[in-house]
């Protein structure tokens, strides 16, 4: 099965220049594959587009960070491949929202510079590869119970993909955990 | 020998009350409010739990750090002082129109509102992550007030 930018790009070519004023009802066809939950999602349009926004300018943070991390000289090349991985992962997702904010006829949110990025997540504190790290962990672990967050105050027809992005940063956070030498959390429901 | 009745009871009032502290611990607040905060300032505190403080400040950063840091403004506005203080005033943060326009201040049934549902609380706002559990909005909650030091509301008075 395809996945879900690939179904929101082909559906946009298929319906062309009305890509930016689709309906409600269209767009819920084409993310949520079926037109029952579309009736949920005219209402709220203008409110999923706030919240897939906030969720835009999460990933552009997240997408920077790893910018940041992977050019601090402070990290091992091998880290520096899973970082860069990462941050492919964040532009994935970044894309994903982008295009369904359009869809809803939204103006997606715009990244800052990266210096304001450096100076908000207080880049420059960070001396060696553990801090790096833990900084990353910290970023993905937020980011996953931040998604699991959202879902009740999404339309319906964002619940999966944002339910997706939490598997992800979750993911990551786990992968960070143990490069951390972490202990495995004993406790179920890590997240959320 | 034979216990006396009011033993027992005694005993079992004890047993009851220790295991209602143990099953959640967070809820035993009220028994140790001390004030930890601006120590020096000219401002009185606000009253705080430490031991709640504490399980804010750790519940805080998974929950809210992915989104907000205490002094700088990221997805969202930056977070320190904001008990007590009116919503959406945070200097060179673009906030919705919803939560400029917003009457409120930030006290602990408007923050307890808001966190249960953000987008209820403030049609149109861009925050729409819920916190449903009671108790991590307690934590939470606490910890930002232990943070601020916003004079004349309720100040030092529970
Ligand atoms: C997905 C990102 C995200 C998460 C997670 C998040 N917030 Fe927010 N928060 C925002 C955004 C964005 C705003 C600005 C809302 C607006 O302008 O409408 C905001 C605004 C606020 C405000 C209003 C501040 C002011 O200056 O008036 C408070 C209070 C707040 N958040 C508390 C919290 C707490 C506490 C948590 C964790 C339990 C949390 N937020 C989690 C994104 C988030």
């Amino acid at each position: 099965m395809p996945n879900n930018s690939m179904i929101l790009s082909s559906r946009r070519a298929f319906l062309g220049k009305t890509g930016k004023t689709l309906s409600a009802t269209a767009l819920a066809m084409v993310v949520g594959g079926n037109i029952r939950s579309a009736t949920a999602t005219t209402t709220d349009a203008s409110q999923d587009i706030k919240i897939l926004n906030a969720a835009i300018a999460l990933e552009h943070e997240g997408i920077a960070a790893y910018q940041i991390a992977a050019t601090s000289g402070l990290l091992d090349p091998a880290v520096v491949d899973i970082g860069v991985t990462f941050q492919g992962h964040h532009k994935g997702h970044r894309d994903v929202l982008v295009k369904a904010v359009e869809m809803l006829g939204g103006t997606p949110a715009e990244e800052k510079s990266l210096g304001a990025y450096a100076q908000e997540l207080k880049a420059s504190t960070l001396k060696n590869q553990a801090d790096v790290l833990r900084l990353a962990l910290a970023l993905e672990t937020g980011a996953a119970n931040a998604y699991l967050g959202l879902i009740p105050s999404l339309g319906p027809d964002y619940h999966q993909v944002a339910a997706q992005m939490a598997g992800d940063e979750a993911f990551h956070a786990a992968i960070l955990a143990n490069a951390l030498g972490q202990p495995i959390p004993k406790a179920a429901l890590m997240f959320g | 020998m034979k216990t006396p009745l009011y033993v027992i009871v005694l005993f079992c009032a004890v047993l009851i009350s220790g295991s209602a502290l143990a099953k959640d611990a967070i809820n035993s607040i009220g028994m140790d409010k001390t004030q930890v905060t601006s120590q020096g300032d000219s401002v009185p505190p606000y009253v705080v739990s430490e031991k709640l403080v504490g399980v804010g400040e750790k519940l805080y950063k998974r929950r809210c750090g992915g989104c907000h840091s205490l002094d700088n403004n990221r997805i969202g506005p930056r977070h320190r002082d904001v008990y007590g203080r009116k919503a959406g005033v945070v200097a060179n943060f673009k906030y919705s129109k919803a939560l400029k326009n917003l009457d409120v201040i930030w006290t602990d049934e408007t923050l307890n509102d808001w966190l249960v549902n953000p987008t209820a609380f403030a049609k149109g706002t861009s925050m729409g992550f819920r916190l449903g559990k009671t108790n991590e909005r307690n934590a939470i909650i606490e910890y930002l007030k232990s943070l601020s030091s916003a004079p004349g509301f309720s100040a030092g008075v529970k």
